[in-house]
């Protein structure tokens, strides 16, 4: 009887023991993008994704550790992004970081990470400089860039016959590149860039830019930035009886474009990195997923990214352990790397060489993919076609 | 030969003379737009200039919570129209004028409780400190504005309730709405004018501009004064608000952080305490960033640093603003 207690009670300590170090242990991983400000809502998309792939994750008993999302918001500026990710690298229980969906934040934070050592993957800046203008081994792009997305742009423009464009950029280095680029690839084209106005970011009133533009009759107007500017130009390109095609870029494709304009956003055209959720490879599990959480917004445009960014991380974690250094040799060698997004492929400077961009165009408030639109079939037309 | 010849050359002129009257009606139509556009804004601005004017004159203080202020009434303005739709209200008049109403009572109040809390306790404190309270003031309600109204970090849609028509004349492009705004702006400012001149209320808020003390003795109730005058102002900036919101279709809470900046820039200009410079002032401003924008070779993106930078020099040539406070005529 005695023998049987002591061996239960030991059998007991044993089991008590034993329980926390079953346990898997924890690794950070920290989330980094706009959550709140003019550009809040692919922000959250993007955190709800990420968090969507940790819970996944954690679901999976084959997963090695238990994983934590430390969740930092950026605002979409640049001051406040360099200190959230100075915290981020800073915290050594924090192994690797998914950043960015602003350019400006995510250019400016590439030193401090280059700096701290902190292996990052980059879900929606799309300024090519963030991956090219260095070699560092921290960072890294699931998603295009926006040379490719203009190229195409331009391509799929002069195709319908637009030559005369102006053009409207905000000052930042995302306005600025957008401005570089689609210059670049549409006169290459055989297209003509008439004007090219810089506006600053938080700018309320563009009836002068925009008159000026009146006066140079351009066939297209196109915008380098974000949203919020974009709502504006659109509706006061309206106010002054511009009748010209309004087009933009990855920047303004949000719900909160449609939702600001009404029906004015009939007809805008836009591109972007990357494909709608539904139509990547793995979009049908992502939507089916990113639903049964019951996030309170939609996954945007860039949802997706932050989630393949997300599972790329801790799929390497599980592989190499949950080091930094070692992440970023693994992640230096990811190669057709199978992903919702498509196979992933880092080039030298980090940069994921396999990006599809798609064209959009509003049709009856929603984004509709260029090709599936009654656009392209000819049903409805672009304006002055 | 020659016949033909003298034909050509004067088909050759009667083109160029199309070409060139052609040249100067698209000068024309372009200018009118740009003056058009500039009469917006300068109506707008001159009414957050006349607020700053106004608090300026009865207390000589700088209020300058004054831009969030305009934001505030333009918000105030989207919730009264989102509470008709509603119910149902579909018809846009009583829609326009819920929303002006609610704007600027709602901000006629808010300011004379920021004049009651924040700047007359601070009457025997420097003018620094109540700078900095309202500064303070000011970022509260615009962070409370993004942190409680729905969705309020995005920019918001705000509805057209004015009629659209429009005409255009080659490039110019008259709007009915924009048309009816400036007439009712206008009306405001010369009805505000008429009030300071020729009420009671105006001797009263006239009279403590020109002496406290004085106006006090003659049994003027000072606090009743500074406050409706508080009031009067707020609630000219939520009438900027609601203008500002249907004019782009869109406000967000930092829309009257930079009005607010050039408001009271255009107060200064003008001359602080004087009705006539808070005007002139504002359409000043808006005037210097149109030529920014148009004139300029160079990026518009300076068109804000051309006219800023154009304000010092005008500042610095005289100090006290174009038209000088007359002590007199304060106000």
């Amino acid at each position: 009887m005695h023998w049987t207690l002591a061996v239960r009670r030991i059998a007991l300590l044993v089991l008590l023991v034993a329980l926390p170090a079953a346990a898997k242990d924890t690794v950070k991983l920290a989330f980094i993008g706009p959550l709140t400000g003019g550009n809040s809502a692919i922000g959250l998309g993007g955190r709800n994704s990420a968090d969507l792939a940790v819970t996944l994750k954690n679901a999976d008993p084959k997963s090695r550790y238990q994983y934590e999302l430390v969740v930092l918001d950026d605002e979409c500026k640049p001051d406040t992004g360099v200190q959230v990710a100075t915290k981020a690298g800073a915290d050594r229980s924090i192994v690797a970081g998914v950043t960015h969906y602003c350019s400006v934040v995510a250019i400016a934070t590439v030193e401090t990470f280059h700096r701290l050592g902190l292996p990052t993957i980059v879900w929606g800046a799309v300024l090519p400089d963030i991956t090219y203008a260095n070699k560092y081994p921290e960072i890294h792009r699931v998603n295009g860039t926006m040379i490719n997305q203009n190229e195409t742009a331009a391509k799929l423009m002069l195709k319908q016959g637009f030559r005369r464009w102006v053009i409207i950029h905000d000052t930042t280095d995302y306005g600025k590149g957008h401005d570089k680029y689609f210059t670049q690839y549409a006169t290459a084209g055989g297209g003509k860039i008439l004007g090219d106005f810089g506006v600053t970011a938080d700018q309320q009133d563009f009836t002068a830019e925009l008159t000026q533009a009146k006066g140079l009759n351009p066939e297209v107007i196109f915008f380098g930035g974000l949203t919020p500017l974009g709502v504006r130009i659109r509706a006061q390109m309206d106010k002054l009886g511009i009748n010209a095609q309004f087009q933009g870029t990855s920047g303004i494709v949000s719900d909160d474009f449609i939702k600001g304009l009404g029906p004015l956003a009939e007809g805008v055209v836009a591109f972007r990195e990357g494909a709608p959720a539904e139509k990547l490879p793995g979009g049908k599990f992502f939507l089916e997923k990113y639903a049964e959480q019951k996030y309170p917004n939609p996954p945007e445009a860039y949802g997706p990214f932050a989630y393949a960014a997300a599972k790329l991380l801790m799929d390497t974690i599980d592989k190499v352990g949950p080091d930094r250094k070692t992440v970023i040799t693994a992640l230096a060698g990811v190669k057709n790397v199978d992903s919702i997004v498509g196979p992933i492929t880092f080039d030298d400077h980090g940069q994921n060489t396999v990006a599809a961009i798609t064209a959009l165009v509003v049709q009856d408030g929603k984004w509709v993919v260029w090709e599936d639109s009654e656009y392209a079939s000819g049903k409805r037309k672009l304006k002055g076609r | 030969m020659g016949r033909l010849g003298g034909q050509r050359v004067r088909q050759r002129q009667a083109q160029a003379e199309r070409a060139l009257s052609a040249g100067a009606g698209r000068a024309v139509d372009l200018l009118a737009q740009y003056v058009m556009n500039g009469v917006m804004l300068g109506l707008m601005y001159a009414l957050v200039a006349l607020g700053f004017t106004l608090f300026f004159g009865v207390l000589d203080v700088v209020q300058f919570a004054h831009g969030d202020v305009l934001t505030a009434g333009a918000f105030a303005g989207l919730t009264a129209y989102a509470a008709l739709v509603h119910a149902g209200v579909q018809s846009a008049v009583p829609q326009l004028l819920a929303v002006v109403l609610t704007a600027t009572l709602s901000m006629a109040l808010l300011g004379a409780l920021l004049g009651r809390l924040l700047v007359l306790p601070l009457r025997g404190a420097p003018p620094l400190n109540v700078l900095l309270a309202t500064l303070m003031g000011g970022t509260a309600l615009r962070e409370c504005i993004r942190l409680f109204y729905p969705g309020g970090s995005q920019p918001q849609r705000f509805p057209a309730l004015l009629p659209t028509a429009s005409w255009s004349v080659r490039r110019f492009t008259l709007r009915l709405d924009n048309l009816l705004m400036i007439v009712a702006g206008v009306l405001l400012v010369v009805g505000l004018s008429l009030v300071l001149r020729r009420t009671r209320l105006g001797l009263a808020i006239r009279a403590v501009a020109q002496d406290e003390e004085t106006a006090r003795t003659m049994g003027i109730d000072f606090r009743r004064v500074v406050l409706l005058t508080f009031a009067i102002g707020s609630a000219l900036a939520a009438f900027a608000g609601v203008m500002n919101g249907l004019y782009y279709n869109e406000i967000n809470f930092g829309s009257g952080l930079l009005l607010g900046v050039i408001g009271f820039s255009a107060a200064v200009l003008g001359g602080l305490g004087s009705f006539e410079g808070a005007v002139l002032g504002g359409f000043l401003f808006a005037g210097l960033q149109t030529l920014g924008a148009v004139a300029l070779p160079f990026a518009s993106a300076y068109k804000d640093v051309f006219a800023f930078t154009v304000v010092i020099l005008l500042m610095t040539w005289k100090p006290t603003g174009l038209i000088g406070e007359r002590l007199g005529e304060r106000v």
